[in-house]
């Protein structure tokens, strides 16, 4: 054949030139249903932040940020209140969880790695990351409300509940990727555990660990379950924190399902707010602790 | 509790009770010859026999070298000098090892000065990712000094030592991790040596580095015995010949020979030691 008077000898035979034919063929063909997996992959994501875009653009103004929750028909109004409610909660949530996540995490990894207690304390933060949002809304629920009533605290609480796991499995990751020989060093130099661990160990794993919280911080911002019956939902400025607040999530949720159309504009509105929090925090988290280059 | 503290002058270390009663080290002798003395000191981890029953003295400001083949015990003895393998589980000795007559293992000597007061040095160079300034000065904030003009100074003095200052001088709040492999050893060097140590263990410490890093090591070993008392582990034969005063031979946790570099690389009296050393096994 002349095909096969064309190839170098190593390929003189006729087999060997068809499946190579079909090798590369078959190669090309998963390569481009990879690419477009990928893609697919990204058009959800890209849909999200369009119709946000899109939907709550038109009402996005600063009176959103400093007006009250419009009542059944009217219009105006903003969500001021909503998004003071989210970070006050979210901050509550960070102010209970963060430390005993990290310090969790550092006792874990430094001072008892291979005991029982450790391996007990892992195991069992594996499981809770994945416990539904709305069991930490019923468990702050029975735990504060019940005797307190609706209130920031609860919200917060329920939050931290949801985030600890998270921030304690992440602290650890972290911790664990300082390599070895850097606390070898350190301890040859005479130091104490304590100072290994406050010199050198924890800058080098903090940037994973800020970045595991500003996760955990992501995640809690925009939680509905947890909120919903332990902070409820107030039409007022915050005025203590034992009272039912307002949260971002809450308001979504409330003013999607209404029949008025300006309250379902709100909802876009407050969902694209929601979103651009979330996206600065995280850019915010990687300017702040972004590893130095060497 | 007995605490090392730093020279005073030329005479030896000095030690002092909590009590405040001074034990001082006789100033007459120098460079004593069982500076660091072992005493039929075997090692376990866990089950695992490692080093059967060592028992050599090391002298003063001489350079020590323990060769072996893989798995002998020479990293596991240096290792306990200053008492690194304490952070592994598991693990126990039987006998003594005495630094300056006192056992490194006596429960009122505190592990962190002795770490303190012996410098180490590893095989693949570890300096922290902070800036080659802050590497050197480690030790010494760590031990609370933070008098600026005191680091300076001392930065400058280990860097001179270690053989880098004039390739750093310029750049000492650069990061350490821009360095070459032979720079950031010699770093190590100098950070192991900031804090004025007794004794500098080295553990293999050119096998990373390339012929010439390693002949600046080596030159750098010759200035240092003048100061301090070295002990080296080296896979490198001829490394051993070349820096060293007097040489140890460990075979599968046992002490085969010890004695001085050129009897035991020209006249050595066991046999194993001149089959290792012709290259005729490890």
């Amino acid at each position: 054949m002349s095909l096969s008077s064309s190839l170098p000898t190593f390929l003189s035979s006729q087999e060997d030139s068809r499946r190579l034919k079909f090798r590369s063929l078959l190669n090309r063909i998963l390569s481009i249903l990879c690419v477009s997996l990928a893609g697919l992959t990204l058009i959800p994501l890209f849909s999200i932040l369009y119709l946000v875009l899109k939907n709550g653009l038109p009402l996005l103004t600063l009176s959103v940020f400093t007006q009250l929750p419009p009542a059944a028909q009217m219009t105006g109004g903003g969500f001021g209140n909503a998004v003071i409610g989210t970070f006050v909660m979210v901050g509550i949530a960070l102010l209970l969880a963060a430390p005993t996540g990290i310090l969790s995490a550092i006792y874990i990894n430094e001072y008892a790695r291979q005991s029982s207690l450790a391996h007990a304390v892992n195991f069992v933060a594996q499981l809770l990351t994945g416990i539904p949002s709305i069991i930490c809304g019923v468990f702050a629920f029975a735990i504060v409300v019940v005797r307190t009533g609706f209130s920031a605290w609860a919200g917060g609480l329920a939050l931290a509940i949801l985030i600890l796991p998270t921030i304690l499995l992440t602290s650890e990751q972290a911790l664990l990727n300082v390599p070895q020989s850097l606390r070898e060093a350190s301890t040859g130099l005479g130091a104490t555990r304590l100072q290994t661990i406050w010199r050198i160990v924890l800058p080098e794993a903090l940037p994973a660990m800020m970045t595991g919280l500003m996760l955990a911080i992501a995640r809690a911002a925009g939680e509905t379950a947890p909120v919903l019956f332990t902070a409820l939902f107030s039409q007022y400025w915050l005025t203590s924190l034992n009272h039912p607040t307002a949260s971002l999530a809450v308001l979504i949720y409330n003013f999607s399902t209404l029949p008025y159309d300006h309250q379902v504009k709100l909802a876009w509105t407050a969902s694209l707010v929601l979103v651009a929090m979330v996206t600065f925090t995280n850019i915010l988290a990687q300017i702040l602790f972004r590893k130095k280059h060497h | 509790m007995l605490t090392f503290s730093q020279d005073i002058g030329q005479s030896g270390a000095i030690f002092s009770h909590m009590d405040g009663s001074l034990l001082s080290m006789s100033s007459l002798e120098k460079n004593r010859s069982d500076f660091l003395s072992v005493q039929d000191f075997s090692f376990y981890y866990g089950p695992q026999q490692a080093l059967y029953k060592i028992s050599m003295e090391i002298p003063e400001k001489q350079v020590t070298a323990l060769i072996g083949p893989s798995g002998c015990g020479k990293s596991t003895l240096l290792r306990n000098f200053n008492r690194m393998n304490d952070l592994i589980e598991g693990t126990h000795h039987e006998g003594d090892i005495l630094l300056m007559e006192t056992s490194i293992y006596d429960p009122k000597v505190e592990v962190i000065a002795l770490r303190r007061n012996i410098g180490m040095v590893f095989q693949k160079s570890n300096p922290f990712p902070k800036s080659i300034y802050e590497n050197v000065v480690y030790s010494l904030r760590i031990s609370g000094q933070n008098k600026k003009s005191a680091l300076d100074e001392c930065v400058e003095r280990s860097l001179r030592s270690a053989a880098l200052w004039d390739e750093v001088k310029d750049r000492l709040h650069k990061s350490a991790l821009g360095l070459s492999g032979g720079q950031m050893q010699r770093l190590c060097i100098a950070r192991a040596i900031a804090n004025q140590p007794k004794i500098l263990l080295m553990d293999e410490p050119c096998s990373a580095l390339d012929p010439i890093g390693t002949a600046r090591v080596e030159e750098l070993i010759h200035r240092l015995k003048q100061h301090f008392t070295i002990v080296i582990v080296t896979h490198n034969m001829q490394q051993a010949a070349r820096c060293s005063d007097r040489t140890a031979f460990f075979y599968l946790g046992n002490l085969v020979e010890y004695d001085t570099t050129t009897k035991i690389f020209s006249n050595p009296t066991q046999k194993q030691t001149e089959d290792y050393i012709t290259g005729r096994f490890g």
